[in-house]
C-alpha cells in the first residue's frame, strides 16, 4: 500500500520546512490543511492539532523529521486504541459483509476468501445479494478465483435471509470452517433495507452465532462514513471495519473518527483489484502511510 | 449528520449576536463565515474550494446593498446561498446531441460510483425522449460487469452491444470503436459506452480511457461521481479531466444522506457542469440536476432559506408602512388588524412555518399543542362585524356584540375578550408610537425581542431598525408584548416582519409566542 502513495502528507509537510525549521503559524495552517485534505474532518483535525501542539510543547522537535515523527506518534496512538484481530474461532465462523453500494463488498469477500484459504481453512461463500443485477455471477467469479464453494440463490430475487440461512446450513453440514455471506449494497437511509439486514442477522443466529459483521467502507468517502457506520452498527451489529480503495489518492482519514465514535476497529484494508490486495489493519503502517 | 449538529442550529447561535444590528461589520461577517467554513468541511467540500468561496462571500457581504426585508444575518445566509447556486449552476446545460447520429456518450469514473446502473438509467430516460439508445459494454475488467449491463439493458428495454464476455478478456477500445459502426448500421441514434471503473492515479487504465475517447470521439464524456466522496473529489476529478477530459458530471447516490459537498468541489475545480443526478436504485430514479436543491443540501440551509423567501414574498413593505402610519396617527382599526392577519395567512401554515425555523425541533410538542384555528376564529369574529364597527370599535354595544357572536359561532365573552385585547393593544401602540413608555402594571421584562427588537428600543421613540417596514412590525410587537401577552394575531405580525428573529427564540419565548397566538 505504501509504495503507491504519491500524494502523502509528508511531501506536503516537508515543503514547509525547506526554509528554516520554525513552527510558525503557517506550519500549523499547513498541518491543518493536510489533515483536512486527508478526510479527518474538522473536529478530529482540531483534536489532532491540539495533541501535536501538546507534544511539541513537551519535547520541541529539533528538525522536520522529528516533527513528522511526533505527528506519526499522535496518529498511531489514536489509531491503535482498538483490537484489530479478526475473530474467526467459531466453527463455522460466520462472517456477514455489509455496506453501502459500490464500496467493494463483493471484491473484499473474494480477497478475504483467498486470504483464509491461504491460511489453510475452508471457506464457503453465500450470495445473498439477490438484488443487484449480476451480483451473484460477480461473486461466483471471485469464488472460482479463490477456489472456494458458493451457495447460490435457487431462484431470482430470492429472500436474502434464506440464502444466508442455506449458506450457514451448508457450512455446518460439510464442516466448512468459515462461511462468508455477501449482502446487497444499501444506503443507510433506506430503513426498509436496513431492517432486512437485521432480519438476515436474526435468521443466521438461529443456527449459529455470527463471528464477525464486517462493514466495508470506501476510502474515498468523506464525512458521511461516520453516519454510515452508526447506521450499520445499529441495524447489523457491526464488529469490524474494512477500508477499501486505499490504492487511490484518498487517505480515508475519516476512519479515525469512526473508530472513536463507534468503538468498532478497522480490521482489514483493501488496496487494489488483485485477489491478494487485502491485508490486516496495522495502525503503525496506516499512520506511516499518512505521514510519509 | 446529526452527531455534528446541523448548520442551521449552529448558524442560529452565530446569528443571535447579529440580531438587531442594522449594518454588517467585518467581525459579524467573519463570525458567520467561520461557521459556514466548518459546515462546508463537514459537508466534504474540499479545503481550497472552501477558502476561495469564503473570500468571495466575504467581499460581497461587505459591499452589498442592505436588503429591505432581511436582517443582516439573513443577508449573509442569502449571499452564501446565491454564491453556491451560481457556482453549481453557472455552467448549466443539457446534453448536446450530434448533428449526424449516432450521438456518442461515454461514461467514466471511479469504481463503485454507479456507472453501470447510470448507463441503464440514462438509456431509459433517452428512450422516453424518443431516442433509440444502444448500451455498449466496455467494462471488461470487473467480474460480470457485462452480465450486469445486460440485465440492466433488459430492465430498461434498450439494446445492448456486448461482443466480449469481459472478466479481463477482450479489448475495450476495439469494442467501443466497433459499437459506433454497429449503431450506424442498425440506426441507433445514441451510443452509451460503459467503461471500467478506475482510480485517478492508475495511469495505465487512464490511458485506456483516453484511447476509448480518441477512438470514438464522443459528443459527451460524463464523469460519474458518488455524492459521498470526500476531500479526494478534487484530485480524482482533476485526474479524470486530464485523462479523458470529461464534458459533464453526473452525481450519484443522492438518495443517501451525504451532503454532497463534492459537487461543489468538482464544479469549482474543473468548471464542468453537473448535468444529472441519480437518486435511487430503480432505473427511473434519474433527473436533471437542480443547482438550488444541491446548494441547500450542502449547507442544510433549506429551512432558513424557505423562510427568507417567504418573508420576502409576503412582506409587502408598502402595506406595512401604511400600518406604521396608522399606528402613529391613531387610526389603527380592527380592519387593519384583519388585513395584517390575512397577510400572515399568505405565508402558509403558521405551524409549518414555525417548524421550519432552526432550533424549533425541540419545541415540536409545543407546536403540536398550538391551535391554529384560534386565528381563524379571531378572523371570523372580525368578519362578522359591519365595516363601520370594524373602523370604530366604540360602536360595539351589547346587542351588536350578541349579533357578532351569533354570526361567528362564538360566545359574547369571546367577542368581548377580542375587543378588549384589541383596544388595549391599540392604546399601547399609540403610546409607543408617541414615544411614551407604556405603563402596564405587573408587566414582566420584555423577552429578547420576537421581531428582533432589543429591550432598550422600547424607551426610544420607536425601534431603531433602518427598515421602515420592520420598524413598524417591531413596534407592533412591542405594543403587543406590553399588553400582558394576550392579543391574538398581533404577535404574528411581528413574525412576518422579522422572520429571521423568530429563529432565535428560546423555548420560553416560544411559549410566550404561543400564548400570544392562542391568547384566550
Amino acid at each position: 500500500m505504501a509504495d503507491k502513495k504519491s500524494w502523502g502528507l509528508g511531501s506536503k509537510l516537508r515543503g514547509m520546512f525547506s526554509r528554516t525549521f520554525v513552527l510558525s503559524d503557517e506550519t500549523w495552517d499547513d498541518l491543518e490543511s493536510t489533515l483536512l485534505a486527508a478526510d479527518f474532518g474538522p473536529d478530529v483535525t482540531d483534536e489532532l492539532i491540539d495533541a501535536v501542539r501538546a507534544s511539541v510543547a513537551k519535547v520541541p522537535p529539533i528538525d522536520e523529521e522529528d516533527f513528522l515523527r511526533l505527528l506519526r506518534e499522535v496518529l498511531e496512538e489514536r489509531l491503535s486504541r482498538f483490537d484489530t484481530t479478526l475473530n474467526l474461532k467459531d466453527r463455522p465462523a460466520v462472517v456477514l459483509v455489509v455496506g453501502v453500494n459500490g464500496v467493494g463488498k463483493t471484491t473484499t469477500i473474494g480477497k478475504l476468501a483467498k486470504f483464509i484459504t491461504t491460511a489453510g481453512r475452508s471457506v464457503v461463500l453465500g450470495a445473498a445479494d439477490t438484488f443487484r443485477a449480476a451480483a451473484v455471477d460477480q461473486l461466483g467469479t471471485w469464488a472460482e478465483r479463490a477456489g472456494v464453494q458458493m451457495v447460490r440463490p435457487q431462484q431470482e430475487g430470492q429472500d436474502p435471509s434464506s440464502v444466508a440461512y442455506q449458506t450457514v446450513e451448508f457450512a455446518m453440514a460439510n464442516s466448512v470452517d468459515v462461511a462468508i455471506v455477501d449482502t446487497a449494497g444499501r444506503l443507510q437511509t433506506k430503513s426498509g433495507l436496513m431492517d432486512e439486514l437485521s432480519k438476515i442477522r436474526r435468521v443466521i443466529e438461529k443456527q449459529s452465532p455470527i463471528a464477525e459483521v464486517l462493514l466495508v467502507l470506501d476510502a474515498t468517502t468523506g464525512q458521511n462514513g461516520l453516519v454510515q457506520a452508526e447506521a450499520f452498527l445499529e441495524h447489523a451489529g457491526v464488529t469490524g471495519l474494512v477500508l477499501t480503495k486505499l490504492d487511490g489518492s484518498a487517505k480515508g482519514g475519516f476512519v479515525l473518527a469512526v473508530q472513536e465514535r463507534t468503538g468498532i476497529p478497522v480490521k482489514l484494508v483493501g488496496s487494489g483489484e488483485g485477489i491478494g490486495d487485502l491485508s490486516g489493519f496495522s495502525p503503525v503502517a496506516f499512520a506511516a502511510a499518512l505521514v510519509e | 449528520m446529526a452527531t455534528f449538529g446541523t448548520l442551521s442550529t449552529r448558524l442560529t447561535d452565530a446569528l443571535k449576536n447579529l440580531r438587531g444590528k442594522g449594518k454588517l461589520t467585518e467581525a459579524d461577517v467573519d463570525g458567520t463565515l467561520r461557521e459556514i467554513r466548518r459546515a462546508m468541511l463537514d459537508a466534504d467540500v474540499s479545503l481550497p474550494v472552501v477558502k476561495s468561496f469564503q473570500s468571495a462571500v466575504r467581499e460581497r457581504a461587505l459591499s452589498d446593498e442592505i436588503s429591505k426585508a432581511l436582517n443582516p444575518a439573513q443577508q449573509v445566509v442569502q449571499i452564501v446561498n446565491e454564491e453556491l447556486v451560481t457556482i453549481l449552476g453557472g455552467q448549466q446545460r443539457r446534453i448536446e446531441f450530434a448533428k449526424k447520429p449516432p450521438t456518442v456518450i461515454m461514461l467514466a469514473g471511479l469504481q463503485g460510483s454507479g456507472k453501470t446502473t447510470l448507463a441503464g438509467k440514462l438509456a431509459k430516460w433517452l428512450a422516453k425522449e424518443k431516442h433509440t439508445p444502444l448500451l455498449v459494454a466496455c467494462d471488461l475488467q470487473r467480474p460480470n460487469a457485462v452480465t450486469q449491463l445486460e440485465v440492466v439493458a433488459g430492465n430498461a428495454g434498450v439494446a445492448i452491444y456486448a461482443p466480449e464476455p469481459g472478466n479481463g478478456k477482450g479489448n475495450p477500445v476495439k469494442v467501443a470503436k466497433d459499437s459506433i459502426k454497429y449503431a450506424t448500421d442498425k440506426l441507433y441514434d445514441v451510443v452509451i459506452i460503459d467503461t471500467a471503473g478506475r482510480l485517478g492515479v492508475d495511469a495505465e487504465l487512464m490511458k485506456e480511457a483516453a484511447e476509448i475517447r480518441k477512438a470514438t470521439s464522443p459528443d459527451e464524456v460524463l464523469f460519474v461521481i458518488d455524492a459521498m466522496i470526500g476531500q479526494d473529489a478534487v484530485a480524482t476529478a482533476e485526474a479524470f479531466q486530464k485523462g479523458v477530459d470529461f464534458t459533464g458530471v453526473v452525481l450519484t447516490k443522492l438518495d443517501g444522506d451525504a451532503r454532497g459537498g463534492a459537487a461543489l468541489s468538482v464544479v469549482s475545480a474543473t468548471e464542468r457542469p453537473i448535468m444529472f443526478a441519480s437518486t435511487g436504485e430503480s432505473l427511473d430514479d434519474f433527473e436533471p440536476f437542480y443547482p438550488d436543491r444541491m446548494a441547500s443540501r450542502i449547507l442544510d440551509l433549506g429551512d432558513i432559506l424557505t423562510l427568507i423567501e417567504q418573508a420576502q414574498q409576503t412582506f409587502d413593505s408598502a402595506e406595512s408602512a401604511k400600518v406604521a402610519e396608522k399606528i402613529a396617527t391613531e387610526t389603527f382599526t380592527l380592519e387593519d388588524f384583519l388585513e395584517q392577519m390575512q397577510q400572515l395567512k399568505n405565508m402558509g401554515s403558521i405551524k409549518k412555518m414555525m417548524g421550519m425555523l432552526p432550533g424549533a425541533g425541540q419545541m415540536k410538542a409545543q407546536l403540536d399543542n398550538f391551535d391554529e384555528s384560534e386565528i381563524t376564529r379571531t378572523e371570523a369574529i372580525i368578519r362578522s362585524m359591519t365595516p363601520a364597527e370594524r373602523r370604530n370599535s366604540r360602536l360595539l354595544n351589547g346587542s351588536r356584540r350578541l349579533r357578532i357572536a351569533n354570526g361567528s359561532g362564538v360566545t359574547v365573552t369571546d367577542v368581548n375578550s377580542l375587543v378588549n385585547r384589541f383596544e388595549q393593544a391599540a392604546k399601547m401602540m399609540k403610546s409607543v408610537a408617541k414615544g411614551k413608555v407604556p405603563q402596564v402594571p405587573g408587566m414582566g421584562p420584555i423577552p429578547g425581542g420576537i421581531g428582533g427588537a432589543r429591550p432598550k428600543a422600547q424607551k426610544k421613540k420607536s425601534s431603531k431598525s433602518g427598515n421602515p417596514a420592520k420598524r413598524a412590525a417591531e413596534n407592533a410587537a412591542l405594543g403587543q408584548r406590553s399588553s400582558t401577552g394576550s392579543g391574538a394575531g398581533f404577535g404574528i405580525g411581528a413574525a412576518a416582519g422579522g422572520a429571521g428573529g423568530v429563529g432565535d427564540m428560546s423555548a420560553e419565548e416560544m411559549a410566550d409566542m404561543q400564548k400570544l397566538l392562542g391568547g384566550r
